[in-house]
């Protein structure tokens, strides 16, 4: 009988992860002992101290290149740089969630079960406040999403998908207005998350099935195992190859490509916006940090078979979201088709196999989350009687009656049409480069095609807003309080000056892009 | 090329180049974001913008005209700086970029000064102004950028502001649309220059003009076929050459100052000037200057045929800009000294050009918005100034002694005749045949519009001159109509010597014929197309259209490009999006919401927005999971890859 032996833990190296699980557990307890009166404050702010220590912590470790707690987790260069962004990105959507004063009583139900127009539904018009639980579920999420970047194999990785998944199940849920549509797309995303999940974890059983048998080593789930299997191993390579595509659906569900995009839709149209936000930005820092590290450290041997298979889901997706971009009529479908292209263009920069296109591909999350946080912060804003006035045809004019955030959105929409001097353009730039030098044309000129093609619908969008006449139905846009200002300023800044000065950024994350196998 | 290529950095005065860029667009800035605050004086900040960048281009101009090499590079900060691959965000003011500031700023001047009397009467002029200064802004950063990057800066920048420019009227939809299809052309020649860019990249590792010109002999010459056909893609989209050319007539939706200040001197050179300024690749390559030159004629007669053809004062313009950006093609397809050539027509053009559209503008602005040349006639008795500058740019556009276009297009109809065996009778009579009809058409439009008896609308009795801030920039612009053609062709050439790869070049060949008697038989064919024009439409003409020829009718339909670009183009990308929204069915569910919620609107909006069924979506989901499993599986079988 072997002896068991404990695997050691390097507890600072895992610092964030522990802060922000410890910090939605004390969340928990800020719940059930605080008085209802103050509990928005203290959650927000445990929330944000939080973000910020987690934040500490990565930046005093950032010189780690190590593999703790027994091969489970990696703290490495795309590691830190990756938890830095979701972090920071996470810290601007709890600031969306805070906010309380576009909206009397914040953008999130009372409670889950409240009916319309009833008791307590009332009450919160007058000022008592939604639910606070959103923080200790967004706390959550953000833990669950630092592991799952971190997650050296392949089980671990499994959990932390699901740490991060049932929270934003529940946060798509919590809107206020038209909560029916709120609802239903929780429910969908959950439905359909847990069927993706499905996929990853039979994925995750034939790779192990692949694992056995290697001479001198013992089956396991582990990045290195599995990249030693990948030359070594005597089992059929169908193993391998039905395990690696079922792997990559779990993953690319989550990444929203295409064909697996179905959901992102409906659920980013029915979650309340700063949820949507929160899920464009860091969701996608998420997946993509998983993608990046299975295919870039696990199944690296065997890039030239998985290139043309995924490049095509790359061309696809860029395909599908930008044409359907053109059809949509409400912003935040628009939004979330955009968002489906820009998965695509991100998966360009995992198929470039190189430093520059790791590196590419951070950066790329980097920008992309900094600016689609600051879209949602102002489909936030816009808004009537009724709540937030998403439809396309009311925002026609919306130059005329609040010419500021119609400038501000205006460029944050030129960023995503990669116009130069934006950091959409430089982001653009930083994947497609190493991808071209990685011999991946036909995947570059999808890009700039698709790009090309995408624009146009941003660009309806500016038209709208300036060159119509602003109609009856043409709502204000909604002073912002000092968080979503706050937010707004950070996104819109990250946008000029990655645009215009992107060096300092890049250079880090170069600096960054290596991982420990 | 034996030479390298270098640039000396830029010092003293000319290190502040820069505020060529920054005063248009600070002043856009200010104009667009201090809303009706500036209402009462943005106009004059934006003419005083444009005209302070005309004074500094001017100094600068003759600073480099003092230095012994005359190329200066400005590195103002690294913009990308990853591994080996540098981009500067840099700027370069050689004898090429010289130029075409002064165009930019010269003729921009004065079309801005133009436009504050003609868009007096507009509530969105502060607005146009903003759009306008940046327009300019963003057309020197593309003429003075050290790389092809900062180029792609201001090409994206220029496109923007033409874009809403061109929709500035959006009362009317044919605006709007006209606007779409300028973006949507565009952008097909915007993805082959990106595209040629990042293969620079991708072979070069740079994209700095000095780097890369010296590096382009080391090219295979496959790849210098590609880079080259990409980047003329993108010439072809901006300059409206075929089989790019159909958004420009349909441009001129806008006001008329923009269409004189974008869609004629400027931003259509945008195309040409690419070409010059990359010479030492178009250069390498004989296949490739072929097909430039075959690009350029084509479109030459294209155009004049169709402009034939039309009776809307501007789409005649704007067909005839599109002719004589062909003979600019022509010239810079021609390599060696017809550069200079091309260059020299390039800004003869922008005067007369701009000189003739202003010149419509003023006809249109007293006879009520009228565009149709059939309703005008005698006009030379009311508006005398519109009619004698008009004249001018007419004189200059066909080529007649000695005004500027006979200067500055007979040159390049002698070097076309200057290639070697039949391609020499092919391209030199092509453009000849294109000078007899410029001749034609271009008397047509003048003679209809200002002589013989007048065939107005009933609703105008008396036509009325256009005030003087109108009628000056018009003279200002005439006298460069008369002048500009011999002044240029006899300093520009030497002074271009000096741009990077445009010197020191021998002629090629012999010219097939004597050069005098090239020189006669173009004016010979100008005399007689002018002269048939005049004997046909001097008594004037039907005010209603008129059965035609299957030429005519051809040519009415602009030789039914626009047919062909809906069914090589058009239906298939609409098909394409609805076999998309098709298979994406909560596509088809949010169009059907769209206009559901459009017609209705209320609460049935919300409960419609929400049919997409799970159970689709799983369906989907599983149906790309078993694809990319068989995708997978199918690679490891060896089928695929």
């Amino acid at each position: 009988m072997t002896e068991l032996k404990l695997p050691s833990i390097d507890y600072a190296a895992l610092a964030p992860i522990l802060i922000m699980l410890g910090a939605a557990l004390v969340g928990v307890l800020v719940e059930a002992f605080v008085p209802r009166r103050l509990r928005n404050g203290v959650q927000l702010a445990l929330a944000l101290v939080a973000v910020l220590g987690a934040l500490t912590m990565v930046i005093l470790n950032s010189d780690d290149r190590l593999i703790t707690a027994g091969q489970a987790l990696a703290v490495d260069g795309p590691t830190l740089f990756l938890q830095g962004a979701i972090l920071i990105l996470a810290a601007m959507a709890l600031l969306l969630i805070g906010e309380r004063s576009v909206e009397r009583g914040g953008a999130f139900v009372a409670h889950a079960a409240v009916t319309a127009e009833s008791a307590d539904d009332r009450r919160q018009a007058d000022g008592v406040g939604g639910t606070t639980e959103v923080y200790p579920l967004a706390t959550f999420a953000i833990g669950g999403m630092l592991i799952f970047v971190a997650a050296n194999d392949l089980l671990t990785m499994f959990i932390a998908l699901e740490v991060f998944s049932l929270p934003l199940y529940l946060l798509c849920a919590l809107a206020r207005r038209r909560r029916l549509l709120s609802q239903e797309a929780a429910m969908k995303y959950f439905l359909l998350g847990a069927y993706a999940s499905a996929f990853f974890l039979f994925g995750v059983a034939l790779i192990y099935g692949f694992t056995s048998g290697i001479p001198g080593r013992v089956a396991g789930v582990d990045f290195a195992t599995v990249h030693a299997a990948v030359t070594d191993s005597p089992a059929s390579p169908v193993l391998l190859f039905a395990g690696m595509a079922l792997l990559a659906i779990g993953l690319l569900f989550k990444a929203a490509a295409a064909p697996f995009h179905v959901w992102t839709p409906d659920v980013y149209q029915g979650a309340p916006t700063p949820v949507t936000g929160f899920m464009a930005a860091c969701t996608k820092v998420a997946a993509f940090g998983a993608l990046l590290r299975v295919f870039h450290v696990a199944f690296s041997g065997a890039a030239w078979d998985f290139t043309p298979v995924l490049g095509a889901v790359a061309v696809l997706t860029m395909l599908v979201g930008a044409v359907l971009a053109v059809t949509q009529t409400d912003i935040k479908r628009l939004l979330a088709y955009s968002s489906i292209a820009n998965a695509g263009y991100l998966l360009v920069g995992v198929l470039a196999p190189s430093k520059d296109g790791l590196s590419g591909t951070m950066f790329y999350l980097v920008a992309y989350g900094f600016s689609v946080l600051a879209a949602f912060a102002v489909v936030t804003l816009v808004r009537d009687a009724d709540g937030e006035a998403t439809h396309l045809s009311r925002w026609a004019g919306l130059g005329r009656r609040s010419p500021f955030f119609a400038a501000i959105f205006t460029f944050i929409l030129l960023a995503f049409a990669g116009i130069p001097l934006t950091s959409g353009f430089t982001s653009k730039f930083a994947v497609f480069a190493p991808a071209l030098d990685a011999n991946q044309a036909w995947l570059v000129i999808a890009g700039v095609l698709t790009s090309m093609v995408l624009a146009f619908p941003y660009l309806r969008v500016v038209v709208m807003m300036w060159l119509s006449e602003p109609g009856d139905a043409t709502p204000t846009v909604t002073v912002p309080g000092a968080l979503t200002s706050a937010a707004l300023v950070i996104g819109v800044l990250a946008t000029l000056v990655l645009g215009v000065a992107p060096a300092p950024l890049l250079d880090l994350a170069n600096g960054a892009a290596e991982f420990v196998r | 090329m034996e030479e390298t290529v270098e640039f000396a950095s830029a010092s003293g005065l000319l290190g502040s180049v820069w505020l060529l860029v920054a005063i248009p667009l600070v002043s856009a800035a200010i104009l667009l974001l201090l809303g009706r605050r500036a209402d009462r004086w943005g106009h004059w900040l934006g003419v005083g913008a444009i005209g302070a960048a005309f004074v500094l281009g001017l100094t600068y101009f003759f600073q480099l005209r003092g230095l012994e090499n005359k190329s200066v590079e400005l590195s103002l900060w690294q913009f990308i700086s990853v591994g080996d691959f540098k981009v500067d965000f840099g700027l370069l003011f050689d004898p090429l970029a010289g130029v075409f500031v002064l165009l930019i700023t010269g003729v921009g001047f004065l079309i801005h000064l133009y436009a504050v009397e003609y868009m007096a009467h507009d509530e969105g002029r502060r607005r146009f102004f903003g759009y306008f200064n940046l327009f300019v802004a963003a057309m020197l950063l593309l003429v003075l950028g050290n790389n092809y990057v900062m180029l792609y800066f201001g090409w994206e920048g220029v496109g923007l502001a033409s874009y809403l420019l061109i929709s500035f009227w959006y009362g009317r939809p044919s605006a709007a649309t006209a606007g779409k299809k300028a973006f949507l052309m565009n952008r097909v020649g915007d993805a082959g220059l990106a595209i040629g860019i990042f293969v620079m990249f991708a072979t070069l590792g740079t994209t700095q003009y000095d780097q890369v010109f010296n590096g382009v002999g080391a090219l295979t010459k496959t790849t210098v076929l590609v880079l080259g056909l990409l980047l003329l893609l993108g010439a072809a989209g901006k300059s409206g050459q075929f089989p790019l050319q159909a958004w420009l007539p349909d441009a001129m939706e806008g006001p008329t100052p923009v269409s004189a200040l974008i869609h004629a001197a400027t931003m259509v050179t945008a195309g040409v000037y690419l070409i010059a300024r990359s010479n030492p690749i178009f250069s390498a390559d004989a296949t490739l200057q072929l097909v430039v030159v075959s690009v350029g004629a084509l479109t030459l007669l294209m155009g004049c045929v169709i402009g034939a053809a039309k009776d809307d004062i501007k789409r005649v313009l704007a067909w005839s800009t599109v002719s004589q950006i062909g003979y600019m093609f022509l010239g810079v397809g021609l390599g060696g000294g017809a550069y200079a050539l091309a260059i020299v027509h390039l800004l003869a053009h922008g005067f007369f050009k701009a000189n003739m559209f202003l010149g419509a503008g003023s006809v249109m602005h007293g006879m009520h918005d009228q565009v149709d040349i059939r309703r005008f006639g005698n006009l030379s008795k009311y508006m005398r100034v519109t009619w004698l500058t008009f004249m001018m740019g007419w004189l200059a556009i066909i080529g007649m002694f000695p005004f500027s276009g006979f200067f500055s297009k007979e040159p390049i109809i002698v070097a076309a005749f200057e290639r070697e065996g039949w391609t020499a009778w092919l391209f030199g009579g092509a453009a000849l045949v294109g000078a007899g009809l410029t001749a034609f058409y271009m008397t047509r439009l003048f003679v209809l519009t200002f002589h013989g008896p007048a065939r107005w609308t009933e609703d105008i009795e008396h036509p009325h001159e256009s005030p003087k801030l109108m009628t000056i920039p018009l003279v200002l612009l005439a006298i460069g109509s008369v002048a500009a053609g011999f002044l240029l062709s006899t300093s520009v050439p030497d002074w271009l010597e000096a741009t990077a790869g445009l010197g020191g070049q021998e002629k090629p060949h012999e010219a097939v014929l004597a050069h005098w008697l090239i020189t006669a038989l173009s004016l010979l064919v100008t005399v007689l197309g002018a002269g048939l024009a005049w004997a046909l439409f001097r008594a004037g003409t039907a005010t209603a259209p008129q059965p035609a020829g299957v030429l005519v009718t051809a040519a009415r339909r602009n030789l039914y490009t626009d047919t062909v670009n809906e069914a090589v183009f058009e239906k298939p990308g609409i098909f394409l999006t609805r076999a998309l929204v098709f298979l994406d069915n909560r596509g088809v569910d949010g169009l059907v919401n769209g206009l559901a919620a459009a017609v209705g609107g209320g609460s049935g909006r919300l409960r419609r927005l929400q049919t997409g069924f799970v159970r689709s979506y799983a369906t989907s989901i599983l149906t790309g999971a078993l694809l990319v499993v068989a995708a997978f599986l199918a690679v490891q079988a060896g089928w695929l890859a």
